[in-house]
């Protein structure tokens, strides 16, 4: 499946001949995508259309060579067997042999895995270190920093988090009436991840900005490392405060990371602010969302293991609704007295 | 008449133009895969059920014992896979039928869990340089997830005797001591099938699946 025999020798002349091997591309990385800040090349499209028009010179010389010889016997057995049966026959060979032509072209082009091969090709090392850079900002920004265009990282950290955000959901009681479990965290994980770097994508399209949709895939999922650690953390440990320092810190260290390298390949003021703030608060957003959507402290519990004396933060389940009844309460308490002075004045 | 005397006149006889020869050659060889194929066609089904399930039945003892052999990868089949898969399934189906309850992971969801997660494994490593193919890999990891099984059968024993104390303890420690025998056999296998720098870059996805494999199997409570 994954090698292709792309070398055709035509050593046909006695001097040598021409060696048919124009287009050479096997499939394995023979593109240094890290070097190389190319925003208008290597789409899926490209690479698929390279391998095919190679698989189709390929196609078309063997049939040239099978239909000669075909047209040859049919030459002389014509005369005997009469057209009827011979020709019925190659016709149907033909559609046969178009209909497959069109599959594999199909399939060579959408379901072939060499495509994504060079997307993958890293080392240990490598995706160590840039998971490590993920959390640190580099503050130049008039000069287009580099992005690595890999999908093995980003991968395994969607995978990851799907992982971290079963167990957190498991541990709390997290009750999900449509859908399961297993569906919503995956769809959330990979919702997030394609639709917002889709998203973003198409705002530095708007924005000209100069970033690839692989780039913007492997940087958004980079900075899910932050949303990693960050969830890991405080599902185990259930200290509000400490999810929001970390979220802070962690959260915002891995955006300012991307937000200054998407901002170093866009110009202008407005695209830059436009880009930043979007990109910004949809990372930022999303961590607060995981946490608080998917991490509901059972009190029940917290009580039985902790006693009766904790300290007043660790009881609350939820700041959203405890911000809400307290400010429920007050508007009724407002209203209340704005009655009373009504009736009496 | 000596034998001379009876080709003499032949050697100079020409024959001029074909002249159609009609007549059979057999070339006598033995066929014995033919024979075979028909043979096993023939035999009482039986015969191939039996057959097939030694064959399991060996893939199971080499997953018990790890070694690095490749008996598992060279006759691969799918059907322990299946089997393990819809054990395990049959049994996580249904933890609470209660609606107000967090229900439990139902059969497709597991199933499709455990397969497109084996097909994720497979193309990852397929990407990343392995020389395995397609359903040898999806082989390997089914028969895996055997250590898993028996740690879900045991952990619906211990929770038969009503959820104690220490169950949980006692479950943790026996889903983990599984999963762990489930990645490092596995990787037993796999991981020869890649350059050798890059086989964490293999084990991590597999670690991963059967970490969620085993998590859905820790928290699994029967309904009451």
């Amino acid at each position: 499946m994954a090698s292709s025999d792309g070398n055709k020798n035509t050593n046909t002349e006695p001097w040598g001949g021409f060696d048919d091997n124009i287009i050479q591309g096997t499939g394995s990385a023979v593109i240094d995508m890290e070097n190389m800040d190319d925003t208008s090349g290597s789409s899926f499209e490209d690479m698929g259309e390279m391998h095919q028009r190679m698989k189709e010179e390929e196609e078309v010389a063997e049939e040239a060579e099978a239909t000669e010889e075909e047209t040859g016997e049919d030459g002389e057995f014509l005369g005997i067997k009469g057209i009827k049966g011979q020709l019925g026959r190659q016709v149907a060979d033909e559609v046969w042999q178009a209909g497959k032509r069109q599959a594999s072209k199909a399939f060579n082009l959408y379901a072939n895995i060499d495509i994504l091969r060079p997307y993958f090709d890293v080392e240990p090392m490598q995706v160590r270190n840039r998971l490590i850079e993920s959390m640190i900002p580099i503050r130049m920004i008039n000069f287009p920093q580099k992005i690595a265009g890999e999908l093995y990282g980003p991968m395994m950290l969607v995978f990851t988090l799907v992982a971290i955000l079963l167990h957190g959901m498991k541990t709390s009681g997290t009750v999900i009436r449509e859908g399961t479990l297993m569906g919503t965290a995956i769809g959330t994980c990979f919702g997030y991840w394609l639709g917002v770097s889709s998203f973003i994508y198409f705002l530095a399209y708007l924005c000209n900005a100069q970033i690839t949709m692989l780039q913007m895939l492997s940087l958004l999922g980079y900075g899910l490392f932050g949303h990693c650690v960050v969830l890991f953390v405080t599902y185990n440990v259930h200290f509000h405060s400490l999810f929001y320092i970390l979220w802070l810190v962690v959260g915002g260290l891995s955006t300012l990371r991307m937000v200054a390298a998407v901002i170093s390949r866009t110009v202008g003021q407005t695209p830059r602010l436009i880009l930043c703030g979007t990109l910004a608060a949809l990372h930022m957003l999303f961590l607060l969302y995981l946490h608080f959507a998917y991490h509901k402290i059972v009190e029940g519990i917290l009580d039985t293991l902790e006693g009766p004396n904790m300290p007043p933060i660790q009881r609350v389940a939820r700041d959203l609704p405890v911000v809400a009844t307290a400010a429920m309460n007050a508007v009724n308490a407002t209203v209340k007295t704005l009655v009373q002075h009504i009736s009496i004045a | 008449i000596p034998p001379s005397h009876l080709f003499a006149g032949l050697s100079d006889v020409s024959i001029s133009g074909d002249i159609a020869v009609e007549g059979e050659i057999n070339v006598p060889v033995g066929t014995p895969s033919q024979d075979k194929k028909y043979s096993t066609l023939d035999e009482p089904v039986k015969d191939t059920i039996l057959r097939d399930l030694k064959a399991v039945g060996k893939k199971f003892v080499h997953v018990m014992y790890p070694k690095k052999s490749s008996a598992l990868l060279r006759d691969w089949d799918l059907w322990g896979p299946l089997l393990l898969c819809v054990t395990l399934a049959l049994m996580l189906q249904g933890g609470s039928v209660d609606s107000k309850e967090d229900r439990g992971p139902q059969f497709a969801e597991v199933f499709v869990i455990i397969w497109f997660g084996s097909v994720i494994i497979t193309l990852n490593s397929k990407l990343l340089g392995g020389t395995i193919s397609f359903f040898q890999s999806l082989c390997v990891l089914g028969y895996c997830i055997m250590p898993l099984t028996v740690a879900m059968v045991v952990c619906r024993l211990v929770l038969l005797g009503g959820s104690w104390g220490f169950s949980f303890i006692v479950r943790l420690i026996v889903v983990t001591a599984s999963f762990s025998w489930s990645t490092f056999a596995s990787t037993a296998f796999l991981a020869d099938c890649q350059p050798p720098n890059r086989k964490a870059l293999v084990v991590y996805p597999v670690f991963l699946f059967y970490f969620v494999i085993g998590w859905m199997i820790l928290t699994f409570s029967p309904s009451a």
